[in-house]
């Protein structure tokens, strides 16, 4: 059972959007990725797309074929459904980061506001195995969660212009693997040489929501090694948990 | 195959159709034309399929050349344009010959024209559409040298038309529907919002625009640790300093910047057509009010069919009517009987 009741609120002229709590909890993010899975095989007419995010799930629908309430009553039975329970994680990911300060401009400062030293920042993001709680913002990217309370650090009030594809960028306990080009309010801390995105494949996206990722420090030049060799994704592996 | 040779292009001309939707929760936005209005009237005007794909000019055209003489169409921002030095109008459809040379210049009124073609562009799909996504990587924009296959004119002997569109090229009031994040403003701040007249900032692109307006930002409590949430088309958000952007067709799918509330689509293209410093003001809609106005593809393309005239020239209008042939074309007068 969740805590509390899911808000149900417009999305568009065309969508509901049934959010599961507004601060971000992995409690939040399984009820919102059961909630799409139910919604999905509930196969309801009218509805064109259930998309989540990561604590909330678009329900988009015709207005020719059906109605906001019409789509609104259908939620709800589908929210009064027990919750399954969700295994672990079908997926473990190993990404190679490199921490240097070339490669991480913001990992002091981001460290800092965790109350931490750099040294002590890299260990914990080394120690946590994170999940894909979400796919987003840019084709493929991994909102990644979560790391402990004292990371639960703001994103920056100006925005940084561009950063590289494959930068690690952390905010509000969360990481993610950059893949946009667009500007961002959250903390350059590392950099990978991992494509989430390879549009040119059969398979154009490497993650699902609920895979496991676990980072680990590699040096500057054993970096720059990986970044050369095209054999793999950024010298990551990927392993099959069940 | 008719190929449609790009001779020079502006920096935003891109070939575009209704993207490509159902990919969000992959992180990849529907994109597609950032007037999709403007691609419903090509079609109504050409008698074409509205899927089919169009080349977008954001500010300023290029020159055009074609293997083979087909119907085209110029729709969306009003570009001066001319085929072999005669101007053309926009909203129209025009038979444009094999080898002539169509050059479409800069933006008279509004951002994004479109040229579309009686058989479409047929490059290959990526995901089931030709849209050019260029923060996804997918397609380019086009450059001199660049050829396009194009389908071949299913009707060239259709009776030329014309549309005189609403205007949507110069702002004005623009309704917004409450979204999910329209709470977490304060109610001082959403009237003060209601109230604000803002100008289309410089800034903006097939993602979205800036607006700028005189005094303070619009945040929210607790703006920049908020969980980051699904974005749709005409989402406006606010920056970390509380300056709106109203996100348009190739947004990202997800973003952590509150959304004070969402312009409603019907209205979505007189935001992505306002050029820079057109003054925009702001309407708030019940819910209702704005479910209200939802209105299909299918049921605009109807209604802009219905829209079209059969264009007749006028003589007086026709600078060159000498260089016509106006005599030589008697005959015997008995044409229609003859097999």
């Amino acid at each position: 059972m969740p805590t509390t009741e899911p808000e149900l609120r417009p999305l568009g002229v065309d969508g509901i959007l049934v959010r599961f709590a507004r601060r971000l909890t992995s409690q939040a993010n399984k009820s919102a990725l059961d909630f799409r899975d139910r919604m999905q095989a509930a196969d309801i007419a009218g509805i064109t797309e259930v998309a989540s995010s990561l604590v909330s799930v678009r329900v988009g629908f015709d207005p020719d074929v059906t109605t906001r309430q019409e789509v609104a009553q259908a939620i709800k039975a589908v929210l009064a459904v027990h919750e399954t329970t969700v295994a672990g994680p079908k997926r473990l990911w190993r990404i190679p980061v490199a921490f240097g300060p070339a490669y991480a401009p913001q990992l002091e400062e981001a460290a800092a506001l965790a109350g931490l030293t750099p040294a002590q920042a890299i260990a914990e993001i080394e120690a946590a195995i994170v999940r894909v709680m979400a796919i987003g913002f840019a084709p493929g990217q991994p909102y990644l969660g979560m790391l402990p309370d004292h990371w639960d650090i703001p994103r920056q009030s100006s925005l940084t212009e561009s950063l590289p594809p494959g930068a690690l960028i952390t905010a509000v306990r969360q990481l993610i693997i950059w893949a946009a080009d667009a500007p961002t309010g959250w903390r350059h801390i590392g950099q990978t040489a991992f494509r989430v995105y390879l549009p040119e494949t059969s398979q154009p996206f490497a993650f699902t929501a609920g895979d496991a990722v676990q980072f680990h420090a590699v040096s500057d030049s054993a970096f720059r090694d990986i970044q050369g060799n095209n054999d793999t994704n950024g010298g990551a592996t990927c392993e099959v948990l069940r | 195959m008719p190929q449609l040779t790009v001779h020079s292009a502006g920096p935003g001309v891109t070939v575009q159709d209704l993207g490509r939707p159902g990919w969000k929760a992959q992180g990849l936005s529907t994109g597609g034309a950032a007037d999709p209005l403007a691609l419903l009237e090509a079609a109504a005007l050409l008698g074409s399929d509205p899927a089919q794909a169009v080349i977008e000019m954001m500010g300023f055209g290029g020159v055009f050349r074609l293997d083979a003489g087909t119907r085209i169409a110029l729709t969306g921002a009003k570009m001066q344009a001319d085929i072999d030095g005669e101007p053309i109008t926009p909203n129209a459809t025009h038979f444009l010959p094999a080898g002539a040379t169509l050059t479409i210049g800069g933006a008279k009124q509004g951002v994004f024209g479109y040229f579309a073609c009686a058989g479409g562009i047929i490059t290959k799909p990526v995901m089931d559409s030709r849209a050019t996504h260029l923060t996804a990587g997918i397609g380019k924009r086009l450059q001199a040298g660049d050829m396009l296959p194009i389908g071949e004119d299913p009707d060239r002997m259709r009776p030329p038309q014309k549309l005189t569109p609403e205007d949507r090229f110069s702002g004005g009031v623009i309704r917004v529907m409450p979204g999910p994040q329209t709470d977490f403003f304060a109610p001082a701040t959403l009237a003060l919002f209601a109230k604000t007249s803002f100008l289309r900032s410089p800034r903006g692109n097939r993602q979205g625009i800036r607006l700028d307006h005189e005094g303070g930002g619009f945040s929210t409590e607790g703006g920049l640790n908020q969980v980051s949430d699904l974005i749709v088309p005409g989402d406006i958000q606010m920056t970390g300093d509380g300056v709106p952007y109203v996100l348009l067709a190739e947004c990202q799918t997800i973003g952590g910047y509150p959304r004070i509330g969402s312009v409603i689509p019907r209205d979505l293209p007189k935001i992505a057509q306002a050029a820079p410093g057109t003054k925009i003001r702001f309407q708030f809609l019940t819910v209702e009010e704005a479910d209200a106005t939802a209105t299909s593809q299918g049921q605009t393309l109807r209604a802009l069919e219905k829209m079209c005239q059969p264009m007749v020239r006028d003589p007086h209008d026709i600078a060159d009517l000498l260089r016509y042939q106006l005599i030589s074309g008697a005959t015997r007068g008995d044409d229609l009987e003859r097999p």
